[in-house]
């Protein structure tokens, strides 16, 4: 029981994380390596933040959220759409964008190292015990489930009721059939990465309420978030969500039963089961 | 056949004045000449598989820590030579399970497992040394010396263009050329193209493999974060694309100078070096799209333009 609420509240701090990839790479179609290094830099500029003014991490939210959209629509605006408008077929933008945002991981992990140092960090906020059904809980992580499963909703809300969240999902779906209708395609890609950065930047924010970070480590929450989407189907927010969770509850069974070391094989063991079982995702259509 | 005739000669004269140098120099200039040896094979290998396919492959990094660690484990019990082939022989074999898992789907689902996979393989090591009770540190301890390493690499080195070339030559080849113009048309023409890329990723990971068993013995001890670092992953591909992944020899024209340079700014500037691979790939993708190679061959294209225009 223990495991399976953990398990949860972990997956709903994943979520978050995962749609912002999801938003990337399902509307404006660049496959993001850099994901996790922004996570990771919110997850210090909390820390910074945290320990400078002892004001709630979730007030940083202000700050970092906006900081996030700016720097993103600055790397898709002036990284990526070069890349966009060089490339002959999707073929070559996918490896002109995987090798560019590879770079831009890198110095992300530059800057990080330069700025914190190669320590570990992590702060203490909210850590009094909660007790649930018999068991005890951080309130920490029950605190960072609840603002992302908040951002989410209102994440899901925004994509499905508003007339911009359709335009997004229109172009998700067929970007030159968009354009015909006279959506404009870069600007709504812009919007998507941008929206996707500060959305894993709020992520970040949320999982270093109860996670210790490393500069190094923004490659390990790619991953994750990768798996997610991909288990998830890379169009479709529902699949992403069960996905976190399962992936949530996966580590955590891992994680507590086994080896904490080995919660990335837990995630390679699902990836490889949804790549050999079900390749378009549990919510996704197969393709031609 | 005639031109071919010279370029192979060149190339063994190449080879053998590469092989010279133990004999000129015996301390710095040949530790930078192994390290070059062992980034020339590992680039040529990879770009072997990734250059006509356009997939990008990350797992250089876990396939040359398994060779390493397959000699590290069993020094004490077998010679070094058997330990070589199985090396290769178990990078093989889970180089054909990575690649039977990923390479049947698109190729973006193949770059981003194979990103995390010296990381997995690095985790999964050190849980099973930790749960086997024996210390994750291991020693090997030979008598090779540096010059018989760097002899060595070079011989790999060689196997590795003329695999290149007989394949460049051979209907796999020409397949894969295929696929990585377009995998909807290469399928349309009766090409197994699963079958072709699961082949040629074997390939390219047994030598790297192979290059990781042969420089165990210059590393002496070994351990997980030794043998699956995942930067020898970023900076075989990173210097694969400089020099131009759509020649065969394009891959050495970048190992050379990025080598040397690489020594320079990690004796230089050791902090800043992830901020520095980090610019070189960016500087690369969007300046040097097609590698040294491709800055030549468009000179040689202009030169020969003027001089009929």
């Amino acid at each position: 029981m223990e495991i399976i609420i953990i398990g949860l509240l972990l997956g709903g701090t994943y979520a978050l994380m995962a749609m912002g990839l999801q938003l990337q790479y399902g509307v404006a179609r660049i496959m993001n390596l850099a994901n996790g290094e922004v996570l990771v830099a919110a997850a210090f500029g909390t820390f910074w933040f945290f320990s400078a003014t002892q004001v709630s991490p979730f007030v940083a939210l202000i700050g970092i959220v906006p900081l996030a959209f700016v720097v993103n629509w600055a790397i898709y605006r002036f990284l990526m759409l070069p890349l966009v408008k060089r490339a002959k077929n999707q073929g070559q933008l996918e490896v002109d964008s995987i090798l560019a945002t590879f770079g831009i991981s890198f110095i992300f992990i530059g800057i990080l190292l330069a700025v914190f140092g190669g320590d570990y960090l992590s702060y203490s906020y909210m850590a009094s015990p909660v007790h649930l059904l018999g068991e005890t809980y951080g309130l920490n992580r029950i605190a960072a489930f609840l603002g992302s499963a908040v951002l989410c909703v209102g994440l899901y809300v925004w994509l499905n009721r508003t007339r911009a969240g359709l335009t997004l999902r229109a172009v998700a779906v067929n970007p030159s059939a968009a354009s015909l209708v006279s959506i404009n395609v870069v600007n709504a890609s812009a919007l998507a990465f941008a929206l996707g950065g500060a959305v894993t930047a709020a992520g970040g924010m949320m999982l270093s309420m109860f996670l210790t970070f490393d500069a190094s480590l923004g490659v390990i929450f790619t991953l994750k978030a990768l798996v997610i989407v991909i288990m998830g189907g890379v169009s479709d927010i529902r699949g992403a969500i069960l996905a976190a969770f399962i992936l949530g509850l996966t580590e955590t069974v891992v994680a507590i039963l086994v080896d904490p070391g080995l919660t990335l094989a837990a995630a390679y063991v699902l990836f490889l089961i949804i790549l050999l079982v079900r390749p378009q995702g549990l919510f996704g259509r197969r393709t031609s | 056949m005639n031109s071919e005739v010279r370029t192979f000669g060149i190339a063994v004269i190449l080879f053998l004045a590469a092989a010279t140098l133990p004999l000129i120099s015996s301390g710095y200039l040949l530790s930078i000449g192994v390290s070059i040896a062992v980034y020339t094979v590992l680039a040529t290998s990879w770009t072997l598989f990734s250059g006509p396919t356009n997939y990008i492959s990350l797992a250089v990094a876990a396939f040359f820590g398994i060779g390493m660690y397959v000699v590290a484990g069993g020094i004490d019990l077998l010679p070094f030579p058997v330990l070589v082939l199985i090396g290769a022989v178990v990078g093989a074999l889970f180089s054909a399970i990575v690649g039977l898992a990923t390479l049947r789907i698109s190729g973006v689902y193949f770059v981003i497992f194979t990103l995390g996979l010296a990381e997995l393989i690095r985790q999964v090591v050190s849980w099973g040394q930790a749960t086997m009770g024996t210390s994750s540190g291991l020693y090997v301890l030979t008598d090779f010396t540096d010059p018989q390493i760097y002899w060595a690499l070079l011989v790999l080195a060689a196997v590795v263009f003329l695999i290149g070339w007989w394949i460049g030559r051979s209907r796999l080849g020409f397949a894969l050329r295929i696929i990585g113009n377009d995998e909807v048309v290469a399928v349309h023409s009766g090409i197994n193209t699963a079958r072709a890329k699961v082949i040629l990723f074997v390939i390219s990971c047994t030598f790297a493999s192979i290059t990781g068993a042969l420089v165990a013995p210059r590393y002496s001890y070994v351990e997980p974060t030794i043998a699956f670092n995942p930067f020898i992953s970023f900076q075989v591909v990173i210097m694969a694309l400089l020099g131009g992944v759509h020649r065969l020899w394009g891959p050495l024209l970048g190992v050379i100078p990025f080598t040397i340079l690489w020594e320079l700014i990690s004796a230089n500037f050791p902090t800043q070096t992830t901020l520095l691979l980090g610019a070189a790939f960016l500087l690369i993708v969007y300046f040097i799209p097609h590698g040294i190679v491709g800055l030549i061959e468009s000179g040689i294209q202009k030169w020969k333009g003027d001089q009929h225009g």
